[in-house]
């Protein structure tokens, strides 16, 4: 079949089963688009910005667990993508990214909207593609959907010059991929993992330690279970969220900056810590010689750069997650482990005793109590996608999260902006849930034009601002650590967020009393429209506990200090 | 037990490694931006297609503590197009110098020198004499350094090639 580079790119989607691109049109990528217009296998959907098509895709990624795509045009277009790509290349989201180019021929002289996209895509994604020869292109997508979705997940961008979309060539879309040199470890060292479990059986207070990565490879079940097999607590990275469940009884919480207590004082007592698809991040580990520093360490991860990066690991184990961890319920079932009813009670204890509390007030509503009350409200009928600061922080506390892929955030680069779009993403790939968009009065504002787009598509996305006028988390730092000089955060001029969404043609609400609140997401959740509930918060609130930067997990700022 | 990263031995050594990649566009800055975006120092870097293959080989030599080193060869590695690092013990190093020397300097102890270092005059013209050596790359470090006390016009270091004993 001879077609031309335009048609390849839609069929090549077609044959990877793709049914949703988020995508934005311009002149060097029209010719695809124009095929995009006569194909009927998958849906477009206009965003309103090209970082929003990416965040769109990676929040439908990250909730369904399939390839996210997206679309955009060459130099500006491109651009405006690459916070996406970034984000998405920190948090390991599988993504195909594809960009037109300028023709060949114009290519390297600063022609109309011309840029050196794989040149700067190259750093913030697992992979770059710039196609030459039409004949590539069917492989070259091929391949990019199998690096994307295979080993340690990523982003891979394709940059198609304008020409090459034009020209007609025969087109048969590979079955199989081969490149020699990419071959992730999938298969875990039999011999490694036995003395790994040996050392977690002789262990007297095990912890495991899990990460996005339980996420990606989707063997939160199976941790799970292996736990409870084996009686050993757990505690949780920011990006591992509903992996254990909240309820479970060997959950201690989240561990890091913003961490429980009793989490990350199980990380400092622990004398055998098993890092399950986490990778050390310096907001989870605080002062990193201090970090588990009486334990021997298990890593296992698919990617073997993680692996001795920041800590030194004693039982290293690289293969894939959920084949890993069902190697280590099979040991399990015929080992004997230690006793650990002790150290579980223990940190029992230490949760009963200093557990994730805020100062309720009647004349305020509290921003914890908001997302409490969606928690006790929507419970397991919600996605939550947040954007970055003060709220994102408290969501991650304060909801009670029970299932992998309930929770959709921007961990490892912290994106204002990501909550809306990526929200978006959420409610088209999971129509039956209810898609929620924790956000602040500072983060909203930055993709804040993705309501047309939900308004358009119908997705019903329904946001709710924590909004303290402030930029939230700034303005944290700057009170405990800049002698309350608040350079630049105050956040007092602001729209009038209920006229703004009715303007696009959603729901609007503003709030401020707890009553009132109730009454809006009972609305908003019924109408099944784009939404806005703009909560008038206390302002001064700030996230504990908080382990101060340079400091040790173990040396928290709990709340009842504050007060001091 | 202390799992700070200070662990390892925080002395840095020199290390040359040779990288095996897929010959396509782009491969050489990727290589090149992992060192620069992580921080990680190139002292030399040669490159050259292995004939009768569509793979280059890259000879790179860096320095660093051995967490350095562990983590250069573990992220290089990890890019698609790489099909093998070698981190080298036990190597032959070699590398040339061309150094173009004005003619009225005394070409015959020049010459004498150059012998030394296994090196001989190239090419000889109205205004300059080149020389070329190829030596261990020490030596040829210490060639150039003698060689700078007759004013040379310019002095090209190929980078260092090695292969395993």
């Amino acid at each position: 079949m001879r077609i031309s580079g335009a048609k390849m790119v839609t069929e090549s989607l077609k044959e990877e089963g793709v049914d949703v691109v988020f995508g934005y049109p311009g002149g060097a990528i029209m010719n695809v688009y124009d095929e995009i217009y006569k194909q009927s296998f998958f849906q477009h959907i206009l965003t309103r910005h090209e970082q929003a098509a990416i965040h769109a895709a990676e929040g439908y990624a990250k909730s369904t667990g399939k390839v996210g795509v997206a679309i955009v045009t060459s130099g500006p277009g491109f651009t405006n993508a690459v916070t996406g790509l970034a984000d998405a290349y920190m948090d390991s989201v599988p993504m195909v990214v594809i960009s037109g180019q300028v023709p060949t021929a114009i290519i390297g002289t600063d022609g109309f909207q011309e840029i050196d996209a794989v040149g700067i895509s190259r750093p913030c994604t697992k992979h770059n593609y710039l196609v030459n020869n039409i004949n590539d292109l069917p492989r070259i997508i091929k391949e990019a959907f199998h690096i994307a979705a295979t080993g340690r997940p990523g982003p891979v961008h394709i940059d198609i010059p304008k020409d090459i979309t034009a020209e007609v060539a025969n087109f048969e879309y590979p079955k199989e991929v081969d490149i020699p040199t990419y071959k992730p470890t999938v298969n875990y060292n039999k011999r490694q993992l036995k003395k790994a479990m040996d050392a977690i059986a002789k262990s007297k207070k095990p912890l495991l330690y899990v990460g996005g990565g339980a996420i990606l490879s989707n063997c939160a079940y199976e941790i799970r279970e292996f736990a409870k097999i084996a009686n050993i607590p757990v505690v949780e990275t920011l990006m591992a969220r509903g992996v254990m469940g909240d309820d479970n009884e060997l959950f201690v919480g989240m561990l890091g900056m913003h961490g429980e207590f009793a989490a990350n004082m199980a990380t400092y007592d622990t004398d055998c810590i098993v890092s399950l698809g986490a990778r050390f991040d310096d907001r989870v580990t605080g002062r990193l010689d201090e970090f588990a520093k009486k334990a021997k360490v298990i890593h296992v991860d698919i990617d073997p750069t993680s692996i001795d990066k920041l800590v030194h690991t004693n039982f290293p184990i690289v293969g894939d997650l959920k084949v890993t961890v069902e190697g280590m319920i099979e040991a399990a079932k015929n080992m004997k482990f230690n006793d650990y009813t002790n150290w579980v009670s223990l940190l029992k204890d230490y949760r009963e005793k200093e557990p994730l509390r805020y100062q309720d007030s009647d004349a305020v509503i509290k921003p914890q109590w908001v997302i409490e009350r969606v928690g006790q409200t929507l419970g397991d009928k919600a996605i939550i996608s947040t954007d970055v600061g003060q709220h994102q922080m408290w969501t991650a506390q304060f909801y009670p999260f029970s299932f992998p892929r309930q929770w959709n955030t921007s961990g490892g680069l912290g994106t204002m902006g990501f909550g809306l779009p990526g929200a978006m993403g959420v409610a088209r790939g999971n129509p039956d849930k209810i898609s929620i968009n924790f956000t602040g009065d500072g983060s909203i504002l930055m993709n804040i034009q993705e309501l047309m787009t939900c308004v358009e598509y119908e997705l019903p996305v329904i946001n709710i601002i924590l909004n303290n006028n402030y930029l939230g988390m700034v303005r944290q730092w700057q009170t405990l650590f800049y002698e309350n000089r608040l350079s630049e955060t105050d956040l007092s001029a602001q729209p009038d967020f209920k006229k703004l969404v009715e303007a696009f043609g959603g729901n609007g609400y503003r709030v401020s009393s707890k009553k009132e609140f109730d009454e809006a997401l009972k609305d908003a959740v019924e109408k099944k429209k784009p939404a806005m509930i703009d909560v008038i918060v206390a302002r001064d609130e700030i996230v504990l506990p908080m382990v101060p930067n340079g400091h040790a997990l173990n040396e928290m700022t709990l709340l009842g200090d504050n007060n001091e | 037990m202390n799992n700070f990263n200070h662990y390892y031995d925080s002395e840095t050594t020199r290390q040359v490694i040779s990288v095996i990649v897929i010959n396509e566009h782009n491969v050489l800055s990727r290589i090149v931006g992992l060192f620069s975006a992580r921080g990680y120092n190139i002292d030399s870097l040669t490159v050259a297609p292995i004939s009768g293959t569509q793979y280059s080989r890259m000879t790179i030599v860096t320095t660093g503590s051995k967490r350095v080193i562990d983590q250069i060869v573990k992220q290089l590695n990890k890019l698609i197009p790489v099909l093998k690092v070698n981190e080298h013990q036990n190597v032959i190093e070699k590398e040339t110098v061309l150094i173009k020397i004005p003619i009225d300097q005394p070409l015959s102890d020049i010459e004498v020198i150059a012998r030394a270092y296994n090196g001989h005059i190239q090419n000889v013209t109205t205004d300059a004499i080149v020389i070329s050596a190829t030596d261990a790359p020490s030596r040829i470090a210490n060639f150039t350094n003698i060689m700078n006390k007759y004013k040379p016009l310019e002095v090209v270091r190929s980078g260092v090639v090695a292969m395993e004993r």
